[in-house]
């Protein structure tokens, strides 16, 4: 402490030393940032590791990439010549994704605007909770109800079997409705009021202004939120795959049955052994999400940049 | 005036779309609850399933549900919490700090069926575990890591820049200035956080499927002895959580009351979910005002 | 201003300010071309000065001037934001202490300071001052409970908050939490007391409370306060530097600036016709 003056010269006291160096301070850091390179460990071996794996189909077991990702044959155990292409349910993932984000774009930026411009004291005290819990409620449940209440729905007043990309996509959209409106909403709160009352001065209805001010002032951050949205639709797998059936073929219509990357997964990397050519097929799969996953990623990066102009 | 005529027209549409939401959630609410909560007994909660035959319970479910949750938080917390410490107090802006929030943002939007996969390829497979609790546990803190990573350097920035101020030109170092200063002001922001972290880590199954297992050896409830096979305490024994049983009923189907089982369990899921929510926003206001009161 | 009251022993101050000034003018701070940059901006320009010793150093000028910057820098808490940078010198006890290699937090113990806005922990009135000395090591229960008695005392605010001494510092008023501030730096035995702006949130009877503890505390410390109260200045300080945009235009005894200072800009400000 500062008594010390009297005795030690200001060297001794201030310049930094192992002697006067303060170890819990370093101690700390060291701590924290060892966490820190855990994380950066963490994804860079998720990365390799799965790419790694990955890749064997094409090399190890001589797979044709382009074939693998265009074919539309997938017949990896049946009779014949064992065939591997996994272009319908790449098919299938893509239509679940944007179809279901056609539908709650919509309906989320709607919920958004609700929140933000037309009742605010109503959004924050009924829908905010309403949407935390929707995030909540766990995937699998999801998938319970619409396999129980949807699919007979769907079977029994319209065409199919009721099982079907339709029903994925229904799901899917509730699924992340609540994703897009949370992040939505962010968005529409964090435009200025300033926007607002110059538009309302001018004479325009607050339509007009929701219409031709507000929302292309917060395109971007809206256009997050609904990529947002489809990399949840995307990567999910258990909900969709109680509902849309499970079939290799492309659908001829939304009611047909169908399959995406993550249910073929699902339902098959337990059953094949480690090390199997099909098996390999479905690490490649998984190789196949994460890349888009981290598309989805680059995204956001390029949405929120402009963002800041 | 067909401006006002559009106007009251988009109104309208708001306030639809708003009501579809409640009656959305509403619904789900009802329905989950009405067809499950009959289902719930003390005997359905205490009970072992059943693989083949009707009125099987979920008591292992449960039990493992609590326990990988538990696990899992063991381990993310304190990782978590110190990356979070990290960012908000160490990281210093530049390209290392750039490549660390890419790899944080990548691994939050990880999808959870390739957080397992992942965990089955290294857990499972590379350690020849099998199965296991601590290999879902592993698997979860994954994609829970980035969570609270976030919430713990939110509510650390959110601390008055001025109390960080006056301890560290105190003469004290920031380590000590963070374990005795921002850490207890930030603690409700970052409990809140960590249970909201537990509700979802209580419903995820995808990424447990093939990392703890679809299913539980007997088990011994009196047997404490976490090395023992059938401890319920054993972290390297497979574990079939509620999540997973849920998913598993219904596509393997092999129980014939199906329906009533998954309705049980689905409703002491989305209840579990549910207090874990009022949890959180509870306690974080509580010990938000124990700590600012000024008595 | 309710001071007038106080007025005698005022000048009676004065008057032994005036006689040490005469008498020891040893420096405690010298600052040589101080510069410090936030980003490409210079905040403060090639300053020179000598702070001196047992002495009230009071740094005033509109807000902007760079005259927090300059006293932040002296106990480095400008290193907390990362885009700033300071080049030239500060020599204190022979050392320049904006070396790369220096141990801030001894320094910080040495220099302490009090912030604009009163900022005691959420802890009780006690542990608020034992937090730091606990720190560095002093654990004995009876060394302590002396240090805070001390150290309260040396704050004036010993008899407001002995009964009380295990309640929340929250519970204090706006002036007696900012005493408390200066009751804990106190408590480190400092050799200089570093003020930024300490009365400004404050209303005028703590306000006046505050002026007439760090006439008090200049018998033991060096007390350098930044101000924007002008007449705060002329009352409890020595020496007077005029701050206008980061450069020190004016620097000299208190009394000179404020009735017969040498630059223009520097008696545009005092008076009033600008800032």
């Amino acid at each position: 402490m500062a008594k010390a003056t009297v005795n030690t010269s200001a060297e001794d006291r201030l310049i930094l030393t192992n002697k006067n160096r303060r170890w819990d301070e370093v101690r700390g850091r060291s701590l924290v940032t060892i966490c820190a390179i855990i994380m950066i460990a963490a994804t860079i071996s998720v990365t390799v590791f799965l790419a790694q794996k990955g890749l064997q189909s094409f090399t190890v077991n001589n797979i044709n990439p382009i074939a693998y990702l265009t074919s539309t044959n997938w017949n990896p155990v049946g009779s014949g010549e064992a065939s591997y292409g996994i272009f319908p349910f790449i098919f299938g993932s893509l239509a679940v994704t944007f179809l279901s984000a056609l539908v709650a774009a919509p309906l989320g930026i709607g919920a958004a605007i609700f929140m933000s411009e037309i009742s605010p004291r109503f959004g924050k005290k009924v829908l905010q909770p309403v949407i935390e819990l929707l995030v909540g409620i766990p995937s699998v449940v999801y998938g319970f109800i619409g396999l129980v209440v949807l699919v007979p729905l769907v079977r029994d007043n319209l065409p199919g079997i009721g099982f079907s990309l339709f029903a994925g996509v229904v799901v899917l959209t509730v699924m992340i409705l609540p994703t897009v409106t949370t992040i939505a909403t962010d968005a529409m709160r964090s435009l200025p009021d300033s926007l607002r009352q110059g538009s309302m001065a001018l004479g325009a209805t607050r339509w007009q202004t929701i219409r031709k001010v507000l929302i292309p002032a917060a395109l971007p951050s809206l256009l997050t939120a609904i990529v947002l949205g489809m990399a949840r639709a995307f990567g999910e797998a258990l909900a969709v795959q109680m509902v849309i059936g499970n079939s290799r073929d492309i659908p001829e219509t939304i009611f047909d049955t169908s399959a995406t990357l993550t249910t073929i997964v699902t339902l098959n990397i337990g059953h094949t052994t480690y090390g199997s050519i099909e098996n390999n097929t479905l690490w490649s799969m998984g190789l196949i999400l994460l890349v888009i996953s981290f598309l989805f990623i680059f995204i956001v990066r390029y949405l929120s940049g402009r963002r800041k102009v | 005036m067909n401006s006002r005529i559009t106007d009251r027209i988009a109104t309208g549409i708001f306030y639809t779309i708003a009501a579809i939401m409640v009656a959305l959630l509403l619904y789900l609410f009802y329905f989950i609850l009405s067809n499950g909560v009959p289902q719930i007994s003390w005997d359905f909660l205490t009970s072992p399933s059943s693989a083949y035959q009707a009125g099987g319970g979920i008591r292992d479910q449960l039990f493992n549900s609590f326990y990988i949750l538990f696990i899992t938080m063991i381990i993310t917390v304190p990782l978590g919490v110190c990356g979070g410490v990290y960012m908000a107090e160490y990281a210093k802006p530049g390209k290392i700090t750039n490549f660390i929030r890419t790899c944080i943002e990548m691994l939050a939007s990880l999808p959870s069926i390739v957080v397992g996969l992942f965990g089955l390829l290294i857990f499972v497979n590379i350690t020849g575990w099998g199965y296991t609790i601590i290999g879902g546990a592993l698997a979860l803190t994954i994609f829970n890591i980035p969570v609270m990573v976030r919430v713990t350097e939110d509510a650390i920035n959110s601390v008055p820049k001025e109390l960080k101020e006056a301890s560290l030109a105190l003469g004290i170092t920031r380590w000590h200035t963070i374990k005795t200063v921002l850490l207890p002001y930030a603690f409700p922001g970052i409990l809140t956080g960590a249970i909201l972290a537990s509700g979802r880590v209580f419903g995820e199954a995808a990424a447990l499927l093939y990392t703890a297992g679809l299913s539980t050896p007997t088990l011994d409830y009196g047997n404490w002895n976490p090395l023992a096979e059938n401890s319920p305490l054993n972290i390297f024994r497979p574990a079939e959580t509620l999540a997973v049983h849920i998913w598993a009923v219904n596509t393997q189907g092999l129980i014939p009351d199906i329906r009533e089982v998954a309705n049980g369990a689905a409703a002491v899921l989305v209840i579990a979910v549910l207090v874990f929510n009022i949890l959180a926003r509870w306690l974080g206001s509580v010990i938000h005002k124990k700590l600012t009161a000024s008595k | 201003m309710n001071y007038t009251a106080d007025r005698p022993t005022e000048t009676e101050t004065e008057e032994t300010i005036l006689k040490k000034a005469a008498s020891h003018k040893e420096i405690v701070l010298d600052v040589k071309d101080l510069s410090i940059f936030y980003g490409s901006k210079e905040a403060v320009k090639r300053a020179n000065m000598g702070i001196e010793k047992n002495a009230v150093t009071a740094l005033i000028g509109p807000s902007g001037c760079g005259k927090s910057t300059f006293i932040r820098s002296i106990n480095r808490m400008n290193d907390l934001i990362p885009s700033s940078r300071a080049e030239g010198e500060i020599i204190y006890d022979g050392l320049n202490i904006l070396r790369k290699d220096i141990n801030v937090v001894a320094l910080r113990a040495e220099i302490g300071m009090v912030f604009q806005k009163p900022n005691p922990f959420p802890k009780s009135i006690y542990n608020n001052i034992t937090h730091a000395l606990k720190y560095n090591g002093q654990k004995d229960k009876q060394a302590l409970d002396q240090i805070v008695e001390e150290s309260l005392r040396k704050a004036a605010l010993w008899d407001e908050v002995k009964d009380r001494l295990h309640q929340s510092a929250l519970s204090l008023s706006g002036g007696q939490q900012q005493r408390l501030c200066i009751a804990r730096t106190l408590a480190m035995e400092p050799q200089i007391l570093l003020l930024d702006e300490p009365a400004s949130a404050l209303d005028p009877v703590s306000n006046a409370k505050i002026e007439e503890l760090i006439l008090q505390l200049k018998e033991d410390y060096s007390i350098v306060i930044v101000t924007h109260n002008m007449s705060q200045a002329s009352r409890v300080s020595d020496k007077t530097a005029f701050f206008f945009n980061g450069d020190i235009v004016e620097y000299d005894d208190t009394k000179k600036i404020f009735t017969n200072p040498s630059e223009t800009k520097t008696e545009e400000y005092i008076s009033g016709r600008f800032g």
